[in-house]
């Protein structure tokens, strides 16, 4: 089945991040596909580069970066929600005058129709965090 | 205020969003309307079901928030205009603020709990903002 999570939650401010990671590995381990997650709202926040939590901490940027690494998981961060709370990347940075930017890479930022486009196109769709 | 409980199945849209926070207390309001929109301007037939404390955007003579916040009352306003007009609000949650249905800024349906479990089942993809 082809799956894809929406995800609203910071990481360590709510459980929804570390739920959603751990369903992502799970959904996988079952043989099934997924496709991308959506972050959204202060999901935003997952995308973080220089989020540092201490090393004794899930390593929630780290976890996604793995998915995406060992899936080929697309991570997908909402550019409005992402901008209005600090998450940029360098090309947004730079069209905006900012002096540095943000966003973790593999995470891209993207528009709300691709979270539509997934819940349309994949057999399920999961929130977490709302 | 009329109460449906059976939702007319054939009438319902392609996506359910779901709506439980207020206008004012944070941003969550709006970005689960602008996911909306994005459906409805991609061509998706979109219902809305406010819920919980998301019902309170439902509230006539709503100005700005005090904290300069927008509000959502001109994005509520513009629903019809994105073909957004099967609007649903949880009848108990409407009670909970002695709110009725007859009088909201736009037209909505109020769904008991059977209704609400209706809508989510006759919706292919619901999204809970």
């Amino acid at each position: 089945m082809r799956y894809a999570i929406l995800l609203l939650g910071a990481p360590y401010s709510s459980q929804a991040a570390h739920s959603a990671l751990r369903f992502a590995q799970a959904v996988i381990a079952r043989g099934h596909r997924l496709e991308a997650v959506f972050f959204y709202a202060d999901g935003v926040h997952n995308a973080a580069s220089l989020a540092t939590p201490p090393q004794d901490e899930p390593q929630i940027v780290d976890g996604w970066v793995d998915l995406q690494r060992d899936h080929d998981v697309r991570l997908e961060v909402c550019i409005a929600a992402a901008l209005r709370r600090g998450i940029i990347d360098a090309a947004e940075a730079a069209r905006h005058g900012k002096d540095g930017h943000s966003l973790a890479p593999p995470f891209t930022l993207t528009g709300l129709g691709q979270l539509i486009d997934l819940g349309v196109d994949c057999d399920r769709l999961i929130t977490f965090g709302a | 205020m009329t109460v449906t409980t059976s939702v007319d199945e054939g009438a319902a849209g392609e996506l359910l969003v779901i709506l439980r926070h207020g206008p004012h207390s944070g941003i969550a309001l709006k970005e689960g309307l602008d996911a909306a929109l994005v459906a409805a301007a991609f061509g998706r037939r979109v219902s809305l079901l406010f819920m919980g404390s998301g019902v309170a955007a439902l509230m006539p003579g709503q100005g700005k928030g005090p904290l300069d916040q927008k509000g959502t009352l001109p994005t509520l306003d513009m629903l019809e205009m994105y073909d957004i007009d099967r609007c649903y609000a949880d009848s108990a949650s409407l009670e909970a603020l002695d709110m009725s249905a007859d009088a909201l800024v736009i037209d909505v349906t109020a769904v008991d709990s059977g209704g609400v479990a209706q809508l989510m089942a006759c919706h292919s993809l619901v999204m809970t903002f």
